[in-house]
């Protein structure tokens, strides 16, 4: 890992169980900013647990989780706020208000945080909705959009506000090939557009190809391995071989 | 076999011990969820816009059955009673009579069981399904308070609209019964209304309205609390709301006996 760049997420030594269920047992990360890390795992296995820690929706047992210098573990909630405005979220199935347009979607945390006129908040949705290519569908409800026009939108939703850190719940789950493909590299178009860093959590393969600098793989509880895209499918360990041909 | 019953009397009893248990943690989540408004209520952000868009959804989209319940209430008080007040010769008190019942008690249960049904399942089931579709997750990441947000504008909103529904529902029954009366023995609307008027107290109408806040907070409360603790997909979606009238329905009858007793206490029975 390159130490000169800052570390953006630090992830120290988290435990998370639910009842008897030990989800996470030990796990640690650092990202520095403008990467893009990828984890990697089956479903079911704790990484989108991993990543409700990062942002303060779980609570872990124990270990520590600074995000933008802030402790999020034990956090007033004022705090994970204030470290929250930073953070953009995508969810897995999007999680756009469904009594909302999509204009209001995107609109609804601009109107909520900043003082920006009317003018101001449009021309800045109509924007995010260019970059995600679904300027004709800024009336629509949620309910008359596709799977990956959901993606979109919600994609949209979390850069609106230019945050330094996006995290992904997997972007792709529930889209067909091409689709994810789009979705995959759209993805790595507004990172390097806007110099934003990243958490992905994925079980798609092609996806984390296209998008990650450093890839763990989540078993167990813990990180079995971590590297690049080419260093892990070259890797010779049982695991690591098994995981990348089974999925593939 | 002795040994067998036993030990079944043992399991039945761990059994009963343990639902007990979860029913009074349960009660205890439910009644801290519900302590928080009283804290939230007063802080900023002020939702103004979300308490307006509640009031009506929640309120003046009842209107069209409570306008239904009221007048049939009334005229139905009016038909079932006019026999037997006639026979002990009181056949004159049926204004009174009616006044008083619609505005002490059936006014405010009836239209705070009828809101529970209407509304509480429906707070239920949105909020369940926005559990479940991860967006309170999604107003939490945005660093908007989803308790704020979505709980506090609605049991506002219930609690500003019982008692102006209460009040409509209560005017229409007492109209219904005036309709009865017109319609069997051509009574005259002013001497109806007369008597109505001077039955009234101002000691009748308050604990009618003030309990109708204290129906509004359990409806809104009740509801959004299973809707903010949705599991298992769309089927707990279903089961958030069936819960939610059937919890605010008993809450609001066992909080109408409480109120009475406290009223006939505190106040007499006014008689």
């Amino acid at each position: 890992m390159n130490t000169d760049k800052p570390i953006l997420v630090n992830v120290q030594d988290v435990w998370k169980s639910f009842d008897d269920n030990h989800v996470l047992r030990g796990i640690s990360m650092k990202v520095e900013q403008g990467s893009s890390d990828v984890i990697l795992g089956r479903s079911g296995i704790g990484k989108s647990v991993l990543l409700k820690s990062i942002v303060g929706l779980l609570t872990p047992e124990r270990g520590s989780i600074e995000v933008m210098g802030s402790q999020m573990v034990g956090a007033k909630v004022s705090d994970l706020n204030r470290v929250r405005t930073n953070i953009g979220y995508v969810f897995q199935y999007a999680a756009l208000y469904d009594s909302l347009t999509v204009r209001e979607n995107l609109e609804f945390t601009l109107t909520k945080h900043t003082n920006l006129t009317e003018a101001e908040i449009n021309d800045l949705v109509m924007e995010q909705l260019r970059l995600v290519g679904l300027a004709n569908a800024v009336d629509k409800m949620p309910s008359e959009l596709s799977g990956g026009m959901k993606k979109r939108i919600g994609l949209a939703r979390a850069i609106i506000r230019r945050p330094r850190l996006v995290l992904y719940d997997e972007p792709t789950a529930g889209l067909d090939p091409i689709t994810a493909r789009e979705i995959s590299e759209l993805i790595q178009d507004l990172e390097e557009q806007f110099g934003i860093t990243s958490i992905t959590v994925t079980h798609d393969l092609e996806c984390a190809r296209i998008i990650a600098n450093r890839i763990y793989i989540l078993d167990d509880g813990i990180f079995q391995h971590q590297g690049d895209f080419d260093e892990l499918k070259a890797s010779t360990d049982p695991y690591t071989k098994a995981f990348f041909q089974v999925i593939q | 076999m002795a040994t067998d019953k036993s030990t079944m009397k043992e399991t039945y009893l761990q059994l009963m011990y343990g639902r007990f248990l979860r029913s009074m943690e349960e009660v205890y989540n439910i009644t801290m969820f519900g302590l928080r408004f009283f804290k939230y209520v007063l802080l900023p952000p002020y939702e103004i816009g979300q308490v307006r868009k509640h009031l009506d959804e929640l309120g003046a989209k009842s209107i069209p059955l409570l306008t239904v319940v009221g007048l049939i209430m009334g005229l139905i008080l009016a038909l079932q009673s006019r026999p037997t007040l006639d026979r002990f010769g009181a056949g004159g008190f049926l204004p009174a009579m009616i006044a008083l019942t619609i505005v002490r008690e059936l006014g405010p249960v009836i239209t705070a069981l009828i809101v529970a049904g209407r509304v509480s399942s429906g707070i239920g089931a949105e909020l369940g399904s926005m559990k479940v579709t991860e967006q309170i997750d999604a107003l939490e990441v945005s660093a908007i308070d989803p308790y704020n947000y979505l709980v506090v504008t609605r049991v506002l909103a219930c609690c500003i609209m019982l008692p102006l529904l209460t009040a409509y529902v209560d005017f229409l029954a007492i109209f219904g019964g005036f309709v009865a009366e017109w319609i069997a023995h051509n009574s005259s609307f002013q001497l109806y209304f007369t008597e109505v008027i001077q039955s009234l107290r101002f000691y009748d109408l308050i604990p009618g309205v003030g309990k109708t806040i204290a129906f509004g907070y359990i409806i809104g409360i009740i509801g959004a609390y299973q809707g903010f603790n949705t599991t298992h997909g769309t089927e707990g979606v279903g089961r958030a709301a069936t819960t939610a009238v059937v919890l605010a329905s008993l809450n609001i009858i066992f909080l109408d006996m409480v109120i009475i007793q406290l009223t006939f206490l505190f106040l007499g029975t006014g008689v």
